[in-house]
């Protein structure tokens, strides 16, 4: 009877919202593997509902329980990792911008088909952006002090994209290491797998960029804020999701994996600010001989203001 | 015996005869040698396989080439949806584009300061890898256009940026100032915007519906890292 109520297409949301909240609850009952199995099956079919038509997710749940990984020599294999629509990407960035304490990112957004492309293109947008505005600080402090030289700064895009890809690809794997080990063959289900772990946080950087973005206001303050603003939206989804896995962990391994994972973060983007975004020199209105003396490059400093952009 | 032969052939008959009406009448002796030479007349018009082209001249096979390359570079300057990029690929043109671009983008060697332009390698890593990476998550989500017509369209399709490359090398010729500034912006932005409409009409209608804009966002961000390379080059 509950399997028939579970197969009602009405009752997937809440169905979801369970096993998010509580997905131990699945775990607890493993000794009763063929009711568990059944409801396994339809909590996939249900949660990857959403915007999709139903013809596509019954035939992903038909293929989740036969499905045979080709080997990772093949092209396909890689093709299962990008099986993803726009709006599905979209979503997942809507879910990474906001964490919701009862929604875990993995379990609602990704809903057991993670994919690759998040991750890979959030991290080279923010690897080109960070490098493009800090070159364009470096025009704006230019504009204010003629003496410093304006120059493309083109080493800074290695420096970013190594940053940021080592951050996005290292972290994750040292993270599920670690879960891997805490949990050892105690559970029979695991924690998150690698791409999952990799999928959080791609998709968890994705909130650096408009912040990046902003950081061109050149007010100390209002550059602070939105720092601090944009580091508490993403550590907070980190945090959300890392919550159930570790939460049957000791309150010591706990804290101490969460806070390092918060400080991790932390040191990205505080390291991100400091290199790429030196501070502007002090306002002050460069006296006319010295202007003439350097050849101006892109604009001269006695505009006027309004031709800030 | 030859006239029975030649008159089945004979194709200025009045009369309509039918077909092989004379064979019966052909006998064949012993003494009709049935042997001879086949003579073919000969065509060289048409492009056969290894030895014609093997012996024309250095300049035809050049000539041949380049009008190749010219013509897809007509249709990058005016996109319509047409197959010519896609059905007779080269990557010719992209290694003209792009190394015509490298040489345009490097900074001088006698300044050896360490943050200044792209180098000639770097520029060179940028368009290949990027076009690889854009082809390889092309073909990951499941376009069906194959790995070297994309890296093709890629190539050629970065001939906008290479004329403004050109024009902004011009224009820095003149004095330094605001206006200089902006007419390279604007240069700039356009022919970003025509490399983005060029390749988008031969890329896009390689991928399903649901999946276009994913596999258009990393054209446009391919796009917008050369022109900010061209945009920011600075002449020591």
């Amino acid at each position: 009877m509950a399997a028939a109520d579970e197969l009602a297409f009405h009752e997937f949301e809440e169905a979801t919202n369970l096993l998010a909240q509580t997905p131990d609850a699945a775990i607890t009952r493993s000794d009763q593997l063929t009711p568990q199995g059944h409801v396994a099956v339809v909590m996939d079919s249900g949660g990857s509902y959403g915007a999709d038509d139903e013809v596509e997710s019954d035939k992903a749940a038909l293929l989740q329980e036969e499905k045979q990984q080709p080997g990772f020599w093949t092209f396909g294999y890689y093709q299962s990792f990008f099986d993803v629509d726009t709006s599905q990407v979209l979503d997942r960035i809507k879910g990474s911008l906001l964490p919701r304490p009862g929604h875990n990112f993995v379990r609602h957004h990704l809903r057991n088909r993670p994919d690759l492309y998040g991750p890979f293109w959030i991290c080279a947008t923010l690897a080109f952006v960070l490098a493009i505005t800090g070159n364009l600080t470096l025009v704006l402090a230019q504009r204010r002090d003629p003496s410093i030289h304006y120059s493309p700064q083109f080493h800074k895009v290695t420096v970013a994209g190594i940053t940021i890809y080592c951050y996005a690809w290292l972290v994750p794997l040292a993270l599920w290491g670690f879960l891997r080990w805490r949990r050892g063959v105690r559970e029979r289900v695991g924690p998150y797998t690698f791409l999952e772990t990799v999928c959080v946080y791609g998709y968890s950087l994705f909130v650096f960029i408009p912040t990046v973005v902003l950081w061109l206001i050149p007010v100390p303050w209002l550059q602070w804020l939105f720092g601090a603003l944009a580091l508490a939206l993403s550590a907070a989804g980190l945090v959300f999701t890392l919550w159930p896995v570790v939460r049957e962990d000791t309150r010591l391994a706990a804290t101490v994996l969460l806070s390092t994972v918060v400080l991790l973060h932390t040191l990205l983007a505080m390291g991100c600010k400091f290199y790429f975004f030196q501070p502007l020199p002090l306002e002050h209105v460069a006296p006319p001989h010295q202007a003439m003396s350097q050849p101006p490059n892109t604009l001269p400093p006695t505009l006027p203001r309004s031709m800030a952009t | 015996m030859a006239e029975a032969a030649e008159s089945p052939g004979d194709p200025g008959t009045a009369t309509p005869r039918p077909l092989f009406a004379g064979l019966s009448d052909i006998s064949i002796s012993q003494d009709i040698p049935v042997e001879g030479e086949i003579t073919i007349p000969m065509r060289s018009r048409v492009r056969e396989f290894d030895s014609s082209t093997l012996n024309e001249s250095v300049q035809n096979t050049i000539m041949r080439d380049l009008k190749a390359v010219g013509k897809k570079f007509m249709h990058v300057l005016y996109p319509r949806k047409s197959n010519t990029l896609l059905r007779d690929w080269d990557l010719w043109g992209p290694l003209i584009l792009c190394v015509t671009l490298a040489l345009m983008l490097q900074r001088g060697s006698v300044d050896s300061e360490k943050d200044g332009g792209p180098q000639f390698a770097e520029v060179f890593v940028i368009v290949w890898f990027g076009a690889v990476t854009i082809t390889l998550n092309s073909k990951l989500l499941g376009g069906n256009i194959s790995f070297f017509q994309s890296l093709c369209v890629l190539g050629y399709c970065i001939l906008p940026l290479t004329v403004a490359m050109l024009v902004c090398r011009l224009v820095l010729l003149a004095e330094l100032g605001p206006i200089n500034f902006m007419v390279r912006f604007f240069v700039v932005i356009v022919m970003f915007a025509w490399s983005i409409v060029a390749s988008t009409a031969f890329l896009a209608d390689s991928q399903p519906p649901n999946r276009k804009a994913l596999a258009v966002y990393p054209v446009f961000l391919f796009y917008f890292v050369i022109s900010w390379m061209i945009l920011t080059f600075t002449p020591q």
